[in-house]
Order: structure tokens, then C-alpha cells, then sequence
């Protein structure tokens, strides 16, 4: 009869949030950033079906680093958790608070667990507010921790760097150009300090954007419209913005 | 290793089991008493009183769809409610408006708009026009029970087709049959009378203005020889809703809008209280 090695419970977490973390840092890292109008989501995802980012609820959102099975799932738990939670009550008591408590404890319990392989994702949940003091960003680690973020956050393989530049750029109030623009430009360096270039094709974008007449806030950015957002100036910005709004004022609800 | 083996506040497993998009099947696995066609009814001696809801309209036109609806309530000879909605969007090109028992009729209208809107958040796509008549044909045959015990919802469902590129309309019966009508449908009590008047209106050429009135024309003959129906309330300025859906999404009609096709309609009829007439040959 063999006897089982003994590892101190200090050496298994440590080896456990070892392997999580190379896991996530596998995958290409993405930004979540706040400006004047909501927050915008950024990140390289050269497929244009497996998202990155999605829509949980109204104004709540979704975004993941790491392996797409296991933030999948965890995703789609997180919409039955909303839809049915706003079933339950009222669609108002859905909070961003709520379901990132919710991932916390699930993520907290796999991570401790000795019979499961922690889970090797990184999750940003946000909400937007009626006024950008009222959003609200959390990121949430592989070992179920909640980090209550402001401003800008990023999560994946080469986060660390990725937050430093944007901490030291963003501001509050940019514009959604302004915001993409940095955010692009914080994807794009790496890790030895050397600049690549990401083309319009490989990034996916999103935005939970508070103007948007519609209940459901949330909104993928594609084609022409995140080529104009980013090559365009300010003020053709802004027409942009406009002309964007007529054409989605008819799909009220 | 794990604090707590029992309830540890994470997703139960039914959250985190990968396969269906419905919410629905969601329902049925981890809350089936939240499911309305799983509630177990006791007995009941004779009819339940509960307000109910009358007449439901829908014309295509070409590039769209109308559906409109009265908005009276009854619950036997009492008007139970004088400015209900029975119309409401099901997602962003579709509409339901509905007939019967008004409590149930909402409640099958919320998890219905909840199963499109969830399908399409899981999936990132949109159900095709047929699926969605399809699953409101499920969830009103779950009804069934209540539907013997005189319960019956009774939906008319209207939506723009994307593939197809027109506007479709879906009518039910109580068992959950579902048939697609051409041009026009009415459903609920006083859907004879609308189903005559717009008979003699319709025409394949309708510009979406005109499928507008004929709505309000259709429910103004409803509302003349059907008590359940409500006509248009000048008094307490309460007029039919009207919601146009066409390439560019669901529309409901303002309070503007439909006061103003409805005072037209009315204002003719003072005159000729039959309303338009048709050819005889």
C-alpha cells in the first residue's frame, strides 16, 4: 500500500493558483474602460462567433479571459441567474453586485475544491449607470476575489502591464473614440516594451452605452462604424454618434 | 478542502449545464413550480370569474404587419377595466396582443418576451419567425388545463419575417394550433364582427397609413355589436393600441398617432355609422 505524499495546504493552493494563472495568461488579454456615455469593451479576438464579451441584462455585461469552455459556461449561467432573477422580482432588481457575488462564490468554491481543477478564467462584470458615477466595473479572479474597479481594468495574459499604461492615460469624460483609441493602443504593446499593430478585423468591441434609447444597453461594435471610430477625428465623432442614433431610434421597444 | 459541502452560495448545477437556449427547459429543470403550466389546479364548481380580455386585430401590408387591439377588460357584465394593453412586443420584430383571461394572458406574454430575449443572449442570434410561433404554441398548450376550466389565452401573433422579407401573422386556438393567416385574423370576442369588417376592407396594396385605420375601423365595428369590446373613449381619451412592425423593427404607434386615426374613423361614422362601404359587385 502506497502512502500518499504530504503536501502542506499552503503548497496545493500555491500550486492551484499557479496553474490558473498560466492558463489565463495563454489567452490575449482585454480591456474594460469607462467614458462619458457608458463603458466600452475592448479586446483582439480574431473569431467572429466566440465572443469575448456579451450581454447578461439590460445594463450589465460580460467580459472573460482565458478558456472559452469554461467562461462559456459560466456566462450562460450568469444570463439564467439575471433572466430569472428578473422573472422572479422585477427587471430593476437585477444588479451587476448580485451576479458578481454570485460568480465570486462560484468560482471561490471550484478554486478551493480538491475534487474540481480550479477554473483558468478571469471575468469583469459591469454595469452602467444613469451617470457614469453610478457604473459600476468588477473584476474577478480565478480564485474567487472580487476587485470593485474604477475607470479602466484589464484582465488576461499581460494585464499587469496592459493596467499601469492605462492608469497612467485614462481620464474620466473621454469620448467613445478617445476611450477605443487608448484602449487599442494599451493592447497593442508588448510585453518587451515594442508596439504591434492590431488591424480593425481582429478586435471586438462592445459598448454598454447609457444613451441608447432602448432598455437593453448593450451593443456590439462592428464594421464600418469601428473603422470610422477609429481612423475619425472628434468632430466627425460626434456626427457619427448622431447619424447612429437615427437609425436605431425606429427599433425601440 | 471545501468550507462548506452543503450551500456555498454558488450557481447550482442546473445554471452551469451546458445545452438548451430556452429558458424555458431552464424552468422546468431547477423551478418547475415557477412554470405556469405546472401549477395543479383544485377543483372548481362552474366558471372562475376573472377579467378577460376582447379583440384582437392584424392586417399585413406590403412591408409589414399591424396589430392592434381595444382596450377593454370584462369579467361578465362588468367592464373590469377601461384602458388595459393587450398588445405588447415580443422582441424586436415581432408583437403579441392577446385574448382570454387577462392575468394569465400577461404572465404568458412576460415569460414568452423573457424565452426570445434569453434565446438571443445565449445563442447571439435571433430565433427564426417560425420558432418563435412555435413556442407560443407550446406555452399555450401548457395552458390547456386551466384553458378546460374556462382560463382560455387565446394570442394573435405578428411579426416581420427577415428571411422571407414580410410581415406574417400567426393565429391559436386554446389546444395550442397554430395556423398562419393571410392578409387578416382577428381573435377574441368580438373578432367576428372585426374579421366581417375587414373582409370587405382589406386589399393586398394596403400603405401602411391605410392598414393603420383599418385596424381602428375593424375595433370600431367590434366594439359596435360586441359589449366586451371597447371602443374609442373620446371622454376619458383612451384609444385603441396600434403597433406597426416592418424592416426597421417594432413601433407602437403614440397616443398622438392613434388618438388621431381614431377621431377620423369617428368623426366619418357620425355620418355614416355603418362605416365605409363596399362594392356589391
Amino acid at each position: 500500500m502506497s502512502t500518499p505524499f504530504y503536501v502542506s495546504p499552503q503548497q496545493a493552493m500555491a500550486d492551484r493558483a499557479e496553474y490558473a494563472r498560466k492558463g489565463i495568461a495563454r489567452g490575449r488579454s482585454l480591456v474594460v474602460l469607462q467614458y462619458a456615455d457608458g463603458i466600452v469593451f475592448v479586446g483582439e479576438n480574431p473569431s467572429r462567433a466566440l465572443h469575448k464579451f456579451s450581454e447578461i441584462y439590460d445594463r450589465i455585461a460580460f467580459a472573460a479571459a482565458g478558456k472559452y469552455n469554461e467562461y462559456e459556461n459560466l456566462r450562460i449561467g450568469g444570463v439564467r441567474y439575471a433572466d430569472l432573477r428578473g422573472y422572479t422580482y422585477d427587471r430593476g432588481d437585477v444588479t451587476a453586485r448580485g451576479l458578481a457575488n454570485v460568480y465570486a462564490q462560484t468560482l471561490g468554491t471550484i478554486f478551493s475544491s480538491a475534487a474540481e481543477k480550479p477554473y483558468e478564467v478571469e471575468l469583469v462584470v459591469a454595469e452602467v449607470g444613469e451617470t457614469p458615477e453610478g457604473d459600476q466595473i468588477y473584476r474577478l479572479p480565478h480564485d474567487g476575489s472580487i476587485v470593485d474597479e474604477h475607470g479602466s481594468v484589464a484582465v488576461g495574459g499581460n494585464a499587469e502591464q496592459i493596467s499601469g499604461y492605462l492608469d497612467q492615460r485614462h481620464r474620466d469624460g473621454m469620448s467613445l473614440a478617445e476611450a477605443l483609441k487608448l484602449a487599442v493602443q494599451a493592447l497593442s504593446r508588448d510585453t518587451n516594451g515594442s508596439e504591434r499593430e492590431i488591424p480593425a478585423e481582429r478586435l471586438e468591441v462592445a459598448v454598454l452605452d447609457r444613451t441608447r434609447p432602448q432598455k437593453r444597453k448593450f451593443k456590439r461594435i462592428v464594421g464600418r462604424q469601428l473603422q470610422r471610430l477609429l481612423q475619425g477625428d472628434g468632430a466627425a465623432m460626434e456626427a457619427e454618434g448622431s447619424e447612429e442614433e437615427d437609425s436605431e431610434g425606429s427599433e425601440e421597444k | 478542502m471545501e468550507a462548506n459541502t452543503r450551500s456555498t452560495g454558488r450557481l447550482p448545477a442546473a445554471f452551469l449545464t451546458p445545452g438548451s437556449s430556452s429558458f424555458m427547459d431552464f424552468l422546468a429543470e431547477h423551478q418547475p413550480e415557477l412554470l405556469p403550466g405546472n401549477r395543479q389546479l383544485p377543483p372548481t364548481q362552474g366558471v372562475v370569474e376573472a377579467p378577460h380580455g376582447t379583440t384582437i386585430v392584424a392586417v399585413s401590408f406590403p412591408g409589414g404587419v399591424v396589430l392592434a387591439g381595444d382596450r377593454r377588460a370584462t369579467m361578465g357584465n362588468v367592464i373590469a377595466q377601461r384602458d388595459i394593453e393587450k398588445v405588447f412586443p415580443a422582441d424586436e420584430y415581432s408583437a403579441v396582443g392577446i385574448a382570454g383571461t387577462a392575468g394569465l394572458a400577461v404572465e404568458m406574454v412576460k415569460l414568452f418576451q423573457l424565452e426570445l430575449e434569453h434565446f438571443e443572449k445565449v445563442e447571439g442570434t435571433q430565433l427564426s419567425l417560425e420558432g418563435k410561433a412555435n413556442r407560443l404554441s407550446t406555452m399555450i398548450r401548457s395552458n390547456l388545463g386551466m384553458a378546460m376550466q374556462g382560463l382560455a389565452v387565446v394570442p394573435l401573433f405578428a411579426g416581420y419575417d427577415l428571411d422571407r422579407e414580410k410581415g406574417r401573422i400567426f393565429s391559436y386556438d386554446v389546444t395550442g394550433g397554430r395556423s398562419e393567416e393571410h392578409g387578416y385574423a382577428a381573435t377574441g370576442s368580438g373578432s367576428i364582427f372585426a374579421r366581417g369588417a375587414m373582409k370587405k376592407l382589406y386589399r393586398e396594396d394596403l400603405t401602411e397609413a391605410e392598414a393603420t385605420t383599418l385596424v381602428v375601423q375593424a375595433l370600431y365595428d367590434a366594439a359596435d355589436d360586441d359589449s366586451a369590446t371597447g371602443g374609442p373613449d373620446v371622454a376619458r381619451r383612451i384609444y385603441p393600441i396600434v403597433t406597426v412592425i416592418t424592416e426597421d423593427g417594432f413601433r407602437r404607434l403614440t397616443e398622438d398617432e392613434s388618438s388621431e386615426i381614431a377621431r377620423s374613423v369617428l368623426q366619418r361614422r357620425l355620418e355614416q355609422p355603418d362605416g365605409p362601404r363596399a362594392a356589391l359587385l
